[in-house]
């Protein structure tokens, strides 16, 4: 009886952790749909913001959004880990070699900024001494950031303004948006780029040959770094991925897209 | 249902929880070799290893630099953690009296349990910004800090199994010693130390095949740079965060080269381990 | 030391070996002190019960990680726990002393020492992409389940064996089966020791981050199953740190991890101690 009553006294609390848990968990109603999202951290945001609003209008919805960037996107999407993958960028040749049967979407435009800290005297560099200073790497005037090798931003900067010449390795890799934002934010000389959505008052957005990072100059495409932010569906989307997709489209969505900092397309 | 029957039934239920284990890492093993077969054939096995450029998008896959972040990383921690180890195991066997050791102990095991990310935080919080300082640029993410902390990650087990290894030693040895008329100090110096020699390198191997298995704390103060530091206040990249940081988004050779990395690190582990292992059952 | 008397090297490396613990003490006082220092004005039940905002503010609070992190453990252990005390019955009860146990007994070492990462990188091939579990709470608990095995085996082994030889032989000279004997004389014996194990596997699960970083996805939202993806508190920390610079509540959250660690540790060593003396009292 002595060893039954322990086993007994030990099974009550675990029963009461798991029963604790699954109410907490709040196992008991599921939602009626299911939207993953994942992919561009450039995006990552604005789909956050998209899905607050969607899942608004429609109580039985949940929109999952998470980061990896736009490499990690379009193959989340591939291999059926995502419903809609996210991508700053256009699809790679390998990718829809690979997969031809992924649909790209264009949901909303943005440009690439690049940012130093704002205690930084400069205000404006040309497109060739941006490039010099990224072929160079880290020394002692500037603390290069740069991202890893799946960021959809970090292609749109190395197709436009690197033009093929390679990014150093002396410089510091981070995973997404927001950490390169962080770097630059408290590195003193700290040089990187990052989404315009991302641009606030913790860094400073340099122009380029004389022009400004804004909304009007990357819509007119006076901006040289420009990009499409892409959803990137596996075949035409249906059902609830494009309710989804036509709400992000519709003017309720390009208007939040607009008040996030990026670039409305319709 | 008779017991007889049940207890026949058991044993073979049982044998095969037993080769649960083994299994698992036989299958991983496979895994991660089958996978990483496509990149060392189409890059090759000396350029992978030995190549400098890690350039996945220009198909550059030379791992090099990451082996020697993560191997000289590893190296400055221990170079950090052995010495204090060493005098904390000492203190614990030898010198203090029970009452400091029963703070100590305890305040050293605590240190295992602390998750990697929060000394990651705090290493980026308090260490790094102390490092771009006394380097004057960068914003302190470099082979320092992350030796810093790989240092702090790894002073307890050092600690725990070269204690262990002292007080293993038996009695009569020391007393021996100080009968002959020697120091306390003499004893451990020249008796002690040298009888629990095994174990005290099984203890730093154990701890460097920790330190070169850390990942997270890494990417938050490396830098992650694929380049050879030529100073410790410079940015580098391990192994380890190579495979983190690219893994959901490689496809491909890139996604093969990653689980060839993994198939490095493992290797490397499984070697230092495996020493460590064979030097902890040589011991006194 | 030539030229230095024995009394004064003496002097010397009692003076090194008392500083080398007073820098580890003051090292574990200064990060534990500072994390909680900082964090703990930040956690509030709305900290706690409010959800995070995900994306760079870093807003709102830390309930789906906490939710997460309990889904995690609850569905690893419920795998481990039968599994590792399993095996360990088998490798101290059943296993014949040859080569080939041996050779089990070496691959469960070897598991111990594997990095996290390397698992994280087998979980993500295999859980989340072939098994099309997708990142998920069940992704993450089967790649804990792998890391965390070799460590319960160990504890539950230790235990197993540390239970006295005579009840073994009392109980079988009794005409009970050596099922029977494993079942009713020797787990309920060795359960505070395993239970140990049991409990520092739980803080092994929380306070990993590297494979579960690349099998849960980095949802910030609540899960409503363990098929959903999510964040454990280690790994929020971690985006926290490296994303936004809400770095209050970075450490806000390393205060609760490091609460809830303390708290693991306390109760392995109240267990330990109640198995010491049952061990000593009843034998």
């Amino acid at each position: 009886m002595y060893h039954g009553m322990k086993r007994r006294l030990f099974l009550l609390p675990l029963t009461g952790l798991i029963l604790a848990a699954l109410v907490v968990g709040g196992c008991g109603g599921s939602p009626s749909g299911t939207l993953t999202e994942g992919g561009s951290t450039t995006v990552q945001p604005l789909t956050d913001k998209w899905g607050e609003a969607f899942e608004a209008k429609n109580p039985d919805v949940n929109v999952i959004v998470q980061g990896g960037g736009s490499s990690a996107g379009v193959k989340g999407c591939a291999q059926g880990t995502f419903d809609i993958g996210a991508a700053s960028r256009e699809l790679k040749s390998s990718e829809t070699s690979d997969w031809p049967d992924l649909v790209v979407t264009h949901v909303a435009a943005d440009g690439v900024a690049i940012v130093v800290h704002p205690t930084k005297s400069i205000t404006d560099l040309s497109l060739e001494d941006i490039k010099n200073i990224f072929a160079t790497g880290s020394n002692d005037t500037w603390t290069v950031i740069n991202r890893e090798e799946g960021s959809g931003t970090r292609e749109v900067f190395e197709e436009k303004v690197m033009g093929g010449t390679e990014v150093s390795c002396n410089a510091e890799f981070l995973p997404s948006n927001g950490a390169v934002k962080q770097k630059v934010a408290s590195t003193a000389n700290a040089i990187g780029y990052i989404s315009l959505g991302y641009v606030d008052s913790s860094v400073k957005a340099l122009s380029v040959d004389g022009v400004t990072c804004n909304e009007a100059n990357c819509r007119d495409g006076s901006y040289p770094v420009t990009r499409y932010l892409n959803f990137v569906t596996k075949g035409e989307p249906e059902g609830l991925t494009k309710e989804f997709i036509d709400f992000c489209l519709s003017s309720e969505g390009q208007r939040i897209a607009e008040e996030e900092g990026y670039v409305s397309i319709k | 249902m008779s017991r007889y029957f049940i207890d026949r039934f058991s044993r073979r239920i049982v044998f095969i929880f037993g080769m649960v284990a083994f299994l698992i890492l036989v299958f991983i093993a496979v895994f991660i070799l089958k996978e990483s077969l496509p990149a060392l054939k189409e890059v090759g096995v000396v350029n992978f290893l030995f190549g400098t450029k890690w350039y996945p998008s220009h198909d550059a896959f030379g791992i090099l630099t990451m082996v020697a972040g993560s191997v000289i990383t590893a190296l400055l921690a221990l170079v950090i953690a052995v010495p204090l180890a060493l005098g904390c195991a000492i203190l614990l066997a030898e010198v203090a009296p029970p009452r400091i050791r029963n703070i100590i102990r305890p305040a050293v095991e605590l240190l295992v349990g602390i998750p990697s990310v929060v000394y990651g935080l705090v290493g980026m919080i308090v260490l790094c910004p102390v490092i771009a300082r006394l380097s004057g640029t960068g914003s302190g993410s470099s082979i320092l800090a992350a030796a810093i902390v790989l240092a702090i990650m790894v002073l307890p087990t050092i600690t725990s199994i070269s204690e262990d290894s002292l007080r293993a030693v038996p009695i009569q040895y020391k007393e021996g010693a100080l009968a002959l008329g020697a120091t306390r100090w003499q004893a451990i110096h020249h008796v002690l130390l040298p009888v629990a020699r095994s174990g005290i390198t099984a203890a730093i191997i154990l701890g460097t095949g920790r330190a070169i298995g850390e990942t997270m704390a890494m990417i938050m103060v490396i830098g992650n740079s694929p380049i050879f530091p030529t100073s410790i206040f410079q940015p580098a990249r391990t192994l380890t965060g190579n495979i983190a940081v690219e893994i959901t988004a490689a496809t491909g050779i890139h996604e093969s080269t990653l689980f060839a990395t993994g198939l490095v690190l493992l290797t490397l582990v499984m070697l230092i381990n495996s020493a460590g292992l064979l030097a902890y059952r040589r011991r006194a | 030391m030539i030229g230095l008397s024995p009394k004064l090297t003496q002097k010397l490396a009692w003076g090194f070996v008392w500083l080398a613990g007073i820098i580890a003490v003051l090292t574990l006082v200064f990060i534990i002190g500072y994390v909680l220092a900082k964090g703990l004005s930040a956690i509030s039940p709305e900290f706690l019960f409010t959800e995070p905002k995900g994306g760079l503010s870093g807003e709102g609070g830390i309930s789906s990680c906490i939710v997460a992190t309990l889904w995690l453990i609850i569905i690893t252990m419920a795998i481990l726990i039968p599994l590792g005390i399993g095996a360990a019955i088998y490798l101290a009860e059943y296993a014949p002393d040859n080569k080939f146990t041996r050779l089990v007994r070496y691959s469960v070492e070897l598991l111990a020492g594997v990095p996290s990462i390397v698992f994280g990188l087998f979980g993500f091939a295999i859980f989340v992409l072939a098994l099309h579990f997708n990142y998920s709470i069940l992704a993450g608990a089967l790649t804990l389940v792998c890391l965390l095995l070799p460590f319960l085996m160990r504890s539950a082994e230790e235990a197993i064996r540390a239970t006295p030889q005579s009840q073994r032989e009392a109980s079988l000279a009794l005409g009970a089966t050596k099922w029977q004997t494993v079942v009713h004389v020797i787990m309920p014996a060795a359960m505070p020791g395993i239970i140990t194990g049991i409990i520092l596997c739980v803080g092994g699960a929380v306070a990993e981050s590297a494979c579960l970083y690349v099998t849960m996805g980095g949802s910030a939202g609540m899960p409503s199953s363990f098929l959903s993806g999510g964040r454990t508190l280690a790994v929020h920390v971690f985006y926290l740190a490296m994303e936004t610079n809400a770095l209050d509540k970075a450490l806000a959250t390393g205060a609760v991890l490091i609460i809830l660690i303390l708290i693991i540790n306390l109760s392995t060593k109240w267990l330990s101690q109640r198995f010491q003396a049952k061990m000593s009292g009843e034998t």
